[in-house]
């Protein structure tokens, strides 16, 4: 096909993976065990052990799986070693990947469990038509074929230099009558269709938390200003302006989201390894989430601002 | 830097109209002059607080005339524009419990008047350092006001109503909450600060063990005041 430079084919299939009595959700991803490692759909490096070298029964498994160079772990009925690590190779919904040889994954995906296998055999060979005396061949031909299947996910091509990728796709499209995306489409399939839902309920979760966050704050500064009436009354009396007041406060507030967004942020660094899927904390979140804290510490103290502008001096004189 | 004193003429204040009224000041005579100090004393509901408040500047006093060194400030009506700044530059206040700004170390709760009305910090701060070293608390200037003792933190106060040398100070029963030697030591000091800086000193109390150190006192009851001479018993 023209402009096509390589084509390499993978399967993808969520399942859980176990290793002795551990049982881990993984995406298992099947990749041409005899191309290069640089091939399209291998996992693009290490940080531990080797790439797959043999065609069976090795794999290569993210660090947040949890296991270790040279565990046995244990997909359908095969048992694989772990021959590599890698990072951040992780699935649309945050499950770790496992990259083991196409074949086995086609396996894996498509093997039937015995009773199935038994009672398609045994329906075969009553299927006169499958099993004829006069061809004694075709009956073991026919459960071999059903047996075993070439299908793959998808196949990833590499776009040679000078073609433009929407050409490629619509010509391979356009004759060999198959489904083609673009990188930029699969992209927005995955950030629009994908992960749109997941991302409208983390961010109603945080809506929902920055309500209450705010309600805290402004009850904590709420309650501060109330402790301290008599002060702002001198502080009134003395000859305080009311912006000054109100300043002091405002500082109050923000100070409180400062450190609580430090806190926030040390805690986070160090907590999101932990958590089982990969979080990716990048600096733009930071600044924004920055900023978002000192609005809601701003707004949070307009109660409090209010409180202490309607303090009559007078207050400071007398019991 | 001193002004002389106070004279207030037939103050009245009045709460609420026509049958519902009541007069809390039914015509207040009194005069402190610059570097004197004296008492202010009555039983509850006698109307001391109404009068420190109308002397404060904090309620509008019904009718009467303050004078203010020799500034008239009220003549039935105020004759300044800026009550606030008139509390600022004018008036002192110290308080029975010395409310200092907790987040304020001691040297800028003093200094902290004199920059609100625009004086330049450093010399703001120099003013409340020679006021600490002549109130004796200069060793806690970088102290915080939970650090200090009780008589520590009123002399701060003290020190915070002298910082823009007011012509008077108006004390709101600032010996309440001390034991007789330290409430004896702040009358000490109010004494000293009204001279060495002129100011004029109403001390509202009802504090049996200062009240001999005055040498003139008003007794008010009903909304008026008596002038009687006090004992002026020597505290040094």
């Amino acid at each position: 096909m023209p402009g096509v430079n390589k084509a390499t084919n993978v399967t993808y299939l969520t399942m859980q993976v176990k290793k002795e009595t551990q049982d881990v959700r993984a995406m298992v991803v099947g990749i041409m065990a005899n191309s290069e490692p640089t091939s399209s759909g291998w996992p693009p490096y290490l940080i531990a052990g080797r790439h797959i070298t043999r065609s069976h029964y090795e794999a290569v498994a993210d660090v947040k799986t949890g296991f270790h160079l040279g565990d046995k772990i244990v997909i359908r009925r095969n048992k694989y070693e772990v021959v590599g690590l890698t990072r951040r190779m992780v699935s649309s919904s945050g499950d770790p990947m496992i990259f083991i040889p196409l074949k086995d994954a086609q396996e894996a995906q498509f093997l039937k469990d015995n009773d199935a296998i038994l009672q398609n055999r045994r329906r075969t060979s009553e299927n006169p038509i499958f099993n004829q005396p006069a061809i004694p061949n075709l009956l073991e031909s026919t459960i071999t074929a059903q047996s075993t299947n070439s299908f793959v996910n998808a196949i990833l091509v590499k776009v040679s230099p000078l073609y433009s990728p929407e050409d490629v796709a619509n010509n391979i499209a356009r004759w060999k009558r198959l489904t083609v995306y673009t990188r930029d489409q699969m992209e927005t399939i995955l950030v629009g269709k994908l992960i749109a839902t997941s991302a409208k309920q983390i961010a109603m979760f945080l809506v929902i938390l920055a309500v209450v966050s705010a309600a805290i704050v402004a009850f904590i500064i709420y309650t501060l200003t109330m402790d301290k009436i008599r002060e702002i009354a001198v502080l009134k009396l003395i000859g305080t302006r009311n912006s000054t007041i109100a300043s002091m406060i405002l500082q109050q507030s923000l100070a409180l989201g400062f450190i609580g967004f430090i806190v926030g942020k040390i805690t986070a660094t160090f907590a999101a390894p932990a958590f089982p899927k990969y979080v990716l904390l990048i600096p733009q979140d930071s600044i924004v989430g920055f900023f978002i804290v000192m609005l809601i510490c701003t707004l949070a103290s307009i109660v409090a601002i209010r409180i202490a502008i309607k303090v009559d001096p007078a207050e400071a004189i007398g019991g | 830097m001193a002004g002389k004193g106070i004279r207030i003429e037939g103050l009245k204040k009045r709460y609420g109209d026509g049958d519902t009224a009541v007069y809390a000041l039914k015509g207040v005579d009194m005069k402190v002059d610059a570097g004197e100090v004296v008492g202010l004393i009555g039983p509850s509901g006698s109307g001391k607080t109404t009068l420190l408040k109308c002397l404060g500047a904090v309620i509008d006093p019904t009718e009467g005339r303050m004078t203010l060194g020799d500034e008239v400030i009220f003549d039935n009506g105020w004759k300044v524009d800026d009550l606030r700044a008139l509390r600022r530059d004018k008036i002192g206040f110290v308080f029975q419990a010395p409310y200092l700004i907790p987040f304020l170390d001691v040297t800028d709760n003093v200094a902290l008047l004199p920059m609100l009305a625009g004086v330049p910090n450093e010399e703001a701060r120099r003013r409340a350092k020679n006021l600490l070293t002549a109130l004796d608390v200069q060793h806690r200037a970088i102290a915080m006001p939970s650090q200090l003792s009780g008589g520590e933190q009123q002399r701060v106060a003290i020190a915070r109503g002298l910082v823009n040398h007011p012509p008077i100070i108006l004390a709101d029963e600032p010996t309440a909450p001390l034991d007789s030697e330290r409430a004896m030591a702040v009358i000490r000091i109010l004494n000293n600060m009204a001279q060495e800086y002129e100011t004029a000193i109403i001390v509202v109390t009802h504090d049996e063990k200062i009240i001999p150190t005055f040498k003139r006192i008003y007794h008010i009851r009903d909304g008026i005041t008596h002038e009687e001479r006090g004992e002026g018993r020597n505290i040094d």
